[in-house]
């Protein structure tokens, strides 16, 4: 799909497409071959290029979301286990970028490094996620009971194995090169990793958490791209030329709208509404509980401003559309900045994409960018506004005090108990 | 707006190894020091200088010490910063990027914001009693997240804005500089204060046998030294790592001996907020008592003892110095790595004949976060204050099935006489 300039500024390409191209011209470091599949190009080799490539792309999108739906359908598990390939996937497109850019292939021990430093932080993270949410099981099989109490531990002689392996393996030539990739690699850990683990706790939350925040971020690139390009006139920002103000703002009204509309549908099924658990006796992950007050039907009154224009005094709503409202005004407002920042990325190291994985849009990464500081977002207001700490990880902390600690601490929860009359001052509760 | 210079220009960043030499730091040995030893040669007058210092900061470590925990907090939240300074400094003149615009600005947001995080997740639970009588202090600890990662979004989305065309790569590679370097700097000195809360024991003894074994491995290597350790540090060898090795865990068997029997080093700190001071006031825990061991056959040959009264702490604080000398001195190299590969002789001129702040504390970068971890595998679990603090903020149907659990448990252990008051 090598394109000339001129088409370049005609085409109504996303802005993550074609400012990178316009700047990079004939030779490149990552050239991105044309990997559409043949049976494509051949059902569509009668089209102009430019519509041929809206074709690709348009194609590829419903591809894309045809297989989320597939996978939602599939279940938490399949869910988790995609995360984590995307998670793998985005890594390496981004460590290749910077072996590319550094020309650093032959820097001694440096793949392995990496890689194994991706499997120590995911250790990690997974380690701390699964201790909590499969307590029971973690507790009944002995080695895993002493791998979740030293986790800490092990985890960081396990990095520290890694750290000094790079130590050991600076070699005089290269010290520059290796400290670049070294920190390359922890930036993109921190970026990638985190992340992934964030969205996988917000999945656990309930996967309503999980679609609801992505598909607005898709839904605002799609509706910003339309009234872009239908209406789009005064430029947004000199990092992004093609976005404008217009498709900025048309993307936010219509993100606030589909998040509304998919929040009331998806509100209605405990399939998506239910925290994930891990049931012991079936060993498989089930999502059947009392809805939270949060997923049932309340009467609101509608803002006086509003009731002219929608000729209703009250609305029937859950309270969770509320919280979309707050997360689609993060997908378009802030979301789009993680946009500007892969494109900045992009223009630095002279790539046209992260990758030529999907045809028509180039990396997992191009596809994730908007998404990375929605993840962060969704666990924060999360922890802060929706629920407290998680019981089940009090009770495991409580497990590992001193007996006069736990007595101390029991005491005083019943004392706060028998205060707030939720049990009787003479209980055997 | 293309520049035709940048599309044509393969990019090739192997060139960016090509660094000038950043010139050598200014010698700022104090003009006193100077006459009075204007009449030795070159070599033992960096001795003395160096000796002189390494007198002056150890001294200064005490007084400290002694001056109590609300100064070593602050000790380590202005040596943390200086650190920070030091590095971003080198960046700075390594990229030539004194003239990004916004970067000096942001670089010490970012630092404030990294750090109000961190000092609300850990010093807010000490204060809880502190925090909980005053309104506007609560509604920050109850949203502290929230408000921590808005801060940080806001210099996220100043850093986009204020990318130029021109400096694009540059300012990725300060703004990653500054990430890396806040993720080492920031992380440390948190855990380092943490582990102060902890007992300052488990501050001093640390950091002593670090400190130890720099000295002792130096001395070491001066008298037996031969056979040359790793390449990145010629003037290392194998007879001062082991001498250092040996001679550090012996000091920190004798210093913990003798710090584990002052309540002052042993307690927890804590903030009475009756009278707004730290006290380290308590029952020492059984670490800290004495017990007699069996000397194992081995060593009752060579020390004619057959039992030995030692503290439990003891124990631990040969694996503290093991650490230190045996992994600690990776942190050593790591930084002559750096300095190497970014061609400066020393991180900063702070401190004559030493360099600078981060020069002294290369080797303490792995020490404060072995200490927390061993700390938490080993010693305590978490925090009871905390846990108390989260079990009040669950809903009470929550908090009656923790409750149900607990009682549960504790009457199992017999811990908790399963009477109907409870």
């Amino acid at each position: 799909l090598q394109e000339s300039e001129s088409e370049n500024k005609l085409d109504g390409e996303t802005a993550s497409d074609s400012e990178s191209k316009s700047d990079f011209g004939g030779s490149s470091p990552v050239p991105t071959s044309d990997d559409t599949p043949e049976v494509l190009n051949r059902a569509l080799s009668n089209l102009s290029s430019r519509w041929k490539n809206w074709w690709v792309r348009g194609i590829l999108t419903l591809a894309m979301i045809t297989f989320f739906f597939i996978i939602i359908y599939l279940g938490p598990i399949v869910l988790m286990t995609i995360v984590m390939c995307v998670q793998i996937k985005c890594f390496h497109e981004i460590i290749t970028i910077g072996y590319n850019v550094y020309h650093s292939y032959d820097l001694p021990w440096f793949r392995t490094l990496s890689w194994y430093f991706l499997l120590c932080v995911n250790y990690f993270f997974y380690g701390e996620t699964v201790t909590d949410y499969f307590f029971t099981l973690v507790q009944r099989e002995e080695p895993l009971r002493i791998l979740s109490k030293y986790h800490r531990f092990i985890s960081f002689a396990l990095y520290l194995a890694g750290f000094c392996m790079f130590v050991l393996s600076l070699v005089k030539k290269h010290y520059r090169l290796q400290f670049y990739m070294f920190g390359w690699t922890h930036v993109t850990l921190l970026i990638v990793v985190t992340q992934s683990h964030l969205i996988i706790h917000n999945l656990f939350e309930g996967m309503i958490w999980f679609i609801v925040p992505i598909s607005c971020v898709i839904c605002n690139d799609i509706m910003a791209y339309m009234f872009g390009f239908f209406f789009g006139r005064t430029p947004l920002i000199k990092l992004s030329p093609k976005k404008t103000w217009e498709g900025f703002i048309g993307g936010f009204f219509s993100t606030v709208l589909f998040g509304l509309l998919l929040s009331y549908v998806m509100a209605g099924y405990r399939y998506f509404t239910c925290p994930v658990e891990f049931n012991n006796d079936t060993n498989s992950f089930t999502v059947d509980c009392e809805p939270s007050e949060l997923f049932q039907l309340q009467e609101y009154n509608i803002p006086v401003v509003l009731q002219s224009v929608l000729g209703w005094k009250t609305v029937r709503m859950y309270p969770f559309q509320i919280h979309s409202i707050a997360l689609s005004t993060f997908a378009s407002l802030i979301g789009p900045f993680g946009g500007f920042f892969a494109s900045g990325f992009k223009r630095a190291f002279k790539i046209k994409d992260f990758a030529s994985t999907i045809p028509g849009h180039g990396g997992i990464m191009d596809r994730f960018d908007c998404q990375y500081l929605m993840a962060t977002f969704v666990n924060v207001y999360i922890a802060s506004f929706i629920r407290g700490p998680n019981p089940s990880k009090l009770i495991q902390q409580f497990l590992t005090l001193r007996p006069d600690q736990q007595l101390h601490i029991f005491n005083t929860l019943k004392a706060h108990l028998v205060d707030r009359g939720v049990l009787g001052s003479l209980e055997d509760a | 707006e293309v520049d035709l210079e940048e599309r044509l220009h393969e990019l090739d960043l192997r060139s960016d190894s090509d660094i000038p030499d950043v010139p050598p730091p200014t010698d700022s040995t104090p003009e006193i020091l100077k006459r009075a030893l204007s009449g030795l040669s070159a070599r033992w007058k960096n001795w003395w200088i160096r000796g002189i210092l390494s007198l002056a900061m150890i001294s200064g470590f005490f007084l400290i010490i002694y001056m109590g925990s609300f100064m070593l907090m602050l000790l380590v939240l202005s040596i943390q910063v200086k650190c920070y300074h030091e590095i971003i400094t080198i960046g700075y003149r390594v990229y030539h990027s004194y003239d990004l615009p916004w970067f000096r600005s942001l670089s010490w947001y970012f630092l404030l914001c990294v750090n109000y995080f961190f000092y609300g997740e850990t010093v807010a639970d000490y204060f809880a009693t502190f925090v909980q009588r005053r309104e506007q202090l609560q509604f920050l600890i109850r949203y502290h997240r929230f408000i921590s990662f808005a801060l940080y979004l806001t210099g996220f989305c100043m850093f986009v804005l204020s990318l130029v065309k021109k400096h694009y790569r540059l300012q990725f590679y300060m703004f990653a500089w500054t990430h890396v370097t806040l993720l080492i700097t920031v992380t440390q000195s948190h855990l380092v204060i943490q582990n102060l809360f902890e007992g300052m024991i488990w501050f001093l003894v640390p950091i002593s046998s670090v400190i130890c074994n720099d000295i002792t491995a130096y001395i070491f290597g001066f008298f037996f030294g031969r056979t040359p350790l790793i390449k990145l540090s010629p003037k290392k060898t194998w007879e001062g790592f082991i001498g250092g090795f040996f001679s550090t865990v012996v000091f920190g068997f004798i210093s913990s001996y003798f710090l584990a029997q002052h309540q002052y080093f042993v307690c927890p700190v804590e903030y009475n907020s009756e009278t707004n001071r730290f006290v380290t006031e308590c029952e020492p825990s059984e670490l800290f008592q004495m017990k007699k061991y069996s000397v194992p056959p081995l060593l009752q040959a060579v020390l004619g003892w057959e039992t030995v009264n030692m503290y439990p702490f003891q124990m631990h604080s040969f694996a503290l110095s093991t650490f230190a000398s045996l992994i600690g001195p990776f942190g050593g190299f790591f930084a002559s790595g750096f300095k190497r590969a970014f061609k400066i002789k020393d991180f900063a001129d702070t401190i004559p004949g030493h360099g600078g702040i981060m020069d002294r504390f290369d080797c303490q970068y792995l020490m404060a976060t072995f200490v927390h971890v061993y700390i938490t595998s080993f010693i305590r679990g978490p925090n009871p204050s905390k846990l108390l603090k989260q079990l009040l903020i669950l809903q009470p149907e929550q908090q009656l099935s923790v409750y149900k659990t607990l009682k549960s448990h504790l009457v199992e252990k017999g811990i908790l006489q399963p009477s109907l008051r409870g």
